[in-house]
């Protein structure tokens, strides 16, 4: 950003339009990969093979469905609350979409490199929940509106681990900015986070295994917060058929296909650059710059989507009770003894 | 542009104005919410009426009939027995050689003839083929309804062999009209044995896979243990039958209890519910009972297929039958339960009265009882558990 | 128990409640009182030597004639033996006494003979339709029914 200073008002106006929009293009290619990826993996899991006649293999499957979701006809049920049922949509994506501003892909791009990132993260993201609210109220049917109060209630439970989670990471490395926190880790794989950062031998030590216990779950409530199994609740297909969004139908409902898998990444993302090194390469400086840097973190982020998928296409789902009791009972006590604990060890 | 038409969106101003269709009033914290007809965790066109309060449940009202189409009536009107048949058939969809086995039953035991040893033989083999099929779709849907989507495709995976070698017998993979008064319509082909040894062979492994996968799977434990409890007396007086009943804890199977066929000359043993994971008679002691039941229909096929007689596939019958005046109510363990038919004649040609006593109807009718002060996300499981088919319960 | 001796200590109790008997058939049957069916049910299932605690199977009969009936199967899963008792009406007045209180699978089997014969039962605790829509008109397995023409102003016969 630094680099376009002297371009007047009109000329910062473009850059800025121009940058921001890179994150939005890297997401609908993403979502695309991804929606391919879920149904090939699902597929494979599932003794099938998936899409096997739109091109090679049905890669361009994905692009037919959109092509199809974008030529669907847009049903507004007549006793739905009109303003609200449109607006929905918009809302969630942005919260998710906001959030992706903090997001470092690379040692040179990052949306902006403001020092409460990881703050802004959280804070972003959870306006994802007003729009699910908004859509299941909105959609003036009792099944939707389970669908949006369980979701409310389960982001709102699962922000406590999550912040918790990222807490540890932001007590290890200092900062909040997360360009700063990946920079700490910049020395390859033994001094990422998840492996007690570049500390001294003998807190290494002592605080890994506090670090992977955080790690894992910061991983687990980054499932619950993007509604994925065994925490799929809000769609709940056996249950709800859909949850918030089943009155929506094409290009809306494509909004909250495609916030759902950018929330995805985004939850991947802040697991990546907390406790995975984010943008370093795992081994130093070999393989590292820019562009290495954009390449590591798109592929770590894979990575946990992959696990994503892997897991939804195994798992059964939790019931509501049991839900809220991880989240409460189990998640946030375990990463309040490993605050204390590194907390202890750091101070050594 | 088209108009749209605002409808009138109808407020209950006083309380107790809202009344469910059994006529209990409806509190104004709680709420009446409509499961179905179109559902997927309904498995058919079933309509549960259930009173919420929140994720509670406080009563639920089946509603039943969507997929009613005069089973007894066209029964009453068919040109003679042996064209119920393939009505008979379309009861269970997914375990027609069972219904059909019952219907054949009645009408021999009231012609009073024996069918010849091959033949029960083969109807053995075949009716516990058909209870794996129908035992893979229940556990299969039954992952599904507790959010686990592959289970149900590694089912549907080993049920294709078993209708394979249906469509090797019958030609037909589905409704097979099969069994004949008196007999059957094809005698099994010559590879017939061998394939069916090769899938007892391969299918064994794949119990355990499965059970890996999702029985004893710790969050599909935690979701089905001390759910949805079906006591032993309740389930009795229910006349629940099959699993049902068995995974409450009553050791009770109409193949060794009330035997037809030829089940008292072979080796096995009704699997029961102990509430290994929680109560007895839970939502996981049902799905458990489906699992080893298949274990011991392999155990039946195998040792049917050894002792396999050679001989004729139909017993010498009249042309046209006509049997004495007189009623029989025949009953056989279908794998959803006890399948009855009184059948009454009044020497004619066509049955003068055939009421089918189908077992998922009889389980669905407990539901209310298991299921109030559960949360809606176990309902969706203890209707899965009671394994109903809806071309059975609405005839 | 056999049917016979099932039939004495029911004739010993009840008298002239018990209507009439085949003993021979294929499946022994006894007639009982419509009226009373309850209590004849009670006694049944409670009486340590009879013990009929499931009901197999409980249908409706048109007889032609005017006379409907409802025929119930008595199965012991104590001691293993079987009855079927039969309660008959007339058409003219289509009342039987609900057994629902006595097996609860009762109920729905008792629901559907309301459906399909239009037999009131008597003290049923919730009689509506069960397989036909609510507002059906007649009683489809009856003998002599004859399918409307219209139904909510679609044709039926096709």
């Amino acid at each position: 950003m630094e680099a376009f200073q002297n371009l007047g008002f009109w000329g910062t106006l473009l850059v800025t339009v121009v940058l921001s929009a890179l994150p939005l293009v890297f997401i609908l290619l993403y979502a695309l990969v991804t929606i391919y990826l879920e149904m090939k993996v699902a597929a494979h899991v599932q003794d099938r093979l998936a899409y096997m006649r739109t091109g090679w293999h049905g890669v361009l499957q994905p692009i037919a469905d959109f092509i199809k979701l974008l030529q669907k006809e847009d049903i507004i049920s007549s006793a739905a609350d009109r303003k609200l049922f449109i607006l929905a949509p918009y809302i969630v994506f942005m919260g998710t979409y906001g959030a992706y501003a903090a997001i470092p892909f690379s040692s040179i791009f990052i949306g902006s490199n403001i020092d409460l990132g990881a703050f802004f993260i959280v804070a972003a993201s959870s306006l994802v929940v007003v729009g699910i609210l908004m859509a299941g109220w909105a959609s003036n049917n009792k099944w939707s509106i389970f669908g949006a109060v369980r979701s409310a209630a389960q982001m709102v439970s699962y922000e406590i681990p999550t912040a918790l989670a990222i807490l540890v990471g932001v007590m290890i490395t200092g900062s909040l900015n997360l360009q700063e926190v990946t920079k700490f880790q910049a020395g390859g794989i033994q001094d990422w986070v998840i492996f007690g950062g570049p500390l001294p031998l003998l807190q290494k030590i002592l605080i890994t295994p506090f670090t992977v216990i955080t790690f894992l779950i910061l991983f687990v409530a980054s499932l619950a917060e993007v509604n994925r199994t065994p925490f799929d609740l809000p769609e709940a297909e056996s249950e709800l058929v859909q949850g918030f969004f089943t009155e929506y139908s094409g290009m809306r409902w494509a909004l909250f296909y495609v916030a759902e898998y950018a929330n995805m990444f985004l939850v991947s993302a802040v697991v990546v650059s907390f406790f995975l090194g984010g943008w370093g390469s795992p081994f130093g400086s070999a393989l590292s710059g820019p562009i290495w840097g954009l390449f590591w973190f798109i592929l770590k982020g894979m990575v946990l989507i992959f696990l994503q998928i892997w897991l939804r296409w195994t798992l059964p789902r939790l019931r509501v009770d049991q839900l809220m009791y991880t989240s409460w009972k189990v998640l946030t006590p375990f990463l309040f003894v490993c605050i204390i604990c590194i907390g202890l060890i750091l101070v050594l | 542009m088209i108009e749209t038409k605002t409808l009138p969106t109808q407020y209950v101003s006083q309380p107790g104005a809202l009344k469910t269709s059994s006529g209990q009033t409806v509190r104004t914290d709680e709420m009446i919410i409509n499961m179905g007809p179109q559902h997927p965790s309904t498995h058919g066109v079933l309509r549960l009426e259930i009173v919420v309060d929140g994720e509670i449940i406080i009563d639920v009202i089946p509603h039943i009939g969507y997929l009613h189409r005069c089973f007894e009536k066209h029964a009453e009107h068919m040109a003679n027995y042996q064209q119920v048949i393939p009505y008979c058939d379309r009861l269970d969809y997914c375990a027609a050689i069972n219904e059909e086995h019952s219907y054949v039953l009645a009408v021999e035991r009231l012609l009073k003839i024996e069918v010849p040893e091959r033949v029960e033989y083969i109807r053995v083999i075949m009716a516990e083929l058909q209870r794996i099929a129908s035992h893979l779709i229940a556990v299969g849907t039954f992952g599904i309804d507790a959010g686990a989507f592959t289970p149900f495709l590694y089912a549907f995976h080993d049920r294709e062999l078993i209708l394979s070698l249906f469509e090797m017998t019958c030609g037909a993979r589905l409704l097979y009209n099969y069994f004949w008064i008196g007999g059957l319509s094809h005698d099994i082909p010559p590879q017939f044995a061998d394939k069916a040894k090769e899938f007892c062979t391969y299918f064994k492994p794949r119990i355990k896979e499965f059970n890996d996968l999702l029985t004893f799977n710790e969050i599909f434990v935690k979701r089905t243990a001390n759910v949805g409890v079906l006591p032993k007396d309740v389930a009795i007086n229910y006349a629940c039958s099959g699993p049902m009943l068995r995974g409450s804890g009553v050791n009770w199977d109409l193949r060794r209890d009330d035997p037809y066929s030829v089940y008292h000359k072979i080796e096995w043993e009704p699997k029961i519910g102990k509430g290994e994971m929680g109560t007895v008679g839970d939502v996981w002691d049902r799905h458990i009972v489906r699992m080893r039941e298949m274990e011991e229909s392999v155990k039946i096929i195998e040792q049917a297929l050894a002792a396999l007689p050679e001989g004729n596939v139909q017993a010498a019958i009249p042309k046209r039958i006509r049997p004495d005046a007189g009623e029989v109510y025949a009953r056989t363990e279908t794998p959803r339960g006890e399948l009855g038919f009184y059948l009454i004649s009044d020497g004619t040609g066509t049955p003068f009265r055939l009421k089918c006593r189908a077992p998922a109807f009889v389980n669905l009718s407990v539901l209310p009882e298991i299921s109030r002060g559960a949360m809606i996300a176990d309902l969706v499981l203890i209707a899965g558990s009671t394994d109903i088919v809806l071309g059975q319960v609405d005839r | 128990m056999t049917a016979d001796e099932i039939y004495n200590s029911l004739k010993a109790q009840f008298g002239d409640a018990i209507v009439e008997a085949k003993l021979d058939a294929l499946q022994p049957w006894i007639v009982v009182d419509p009226n009373r069916t309850k209590e004849i049910a009670l006694f049944l299932r409670d009486e340590p030597a009879t013990q009929f605690d499931s009901m197999m199977c409980l249908s409706g009969v048109d007889y032609n004639g005017g006379k409907l009936g409802i025929v119930y199967h008595l199965f012991s899963m104590v001691h293993k033996h079987k009855i079927v008792l039969k309660a008959h009406c007339t058409k003219e007045n289509p009342h039987i006494q609900s057994v629902s209180s006595v097996w609860g699978t009762a109920n729905w089997h008792e629901r559907e003979v309301f459906d399909m014969y239009g037999v009131v039962i008597d003290e049923h605790p919730d009689l509506r339709r069960i397989l036909l829509p609510y507002d059906w008109e007649g009683h489809p397995l009856r003998k002599d029914y004859k399918v409307p023409e219209f139904y909510n102003g679609m044709k039926v016969p096709y």
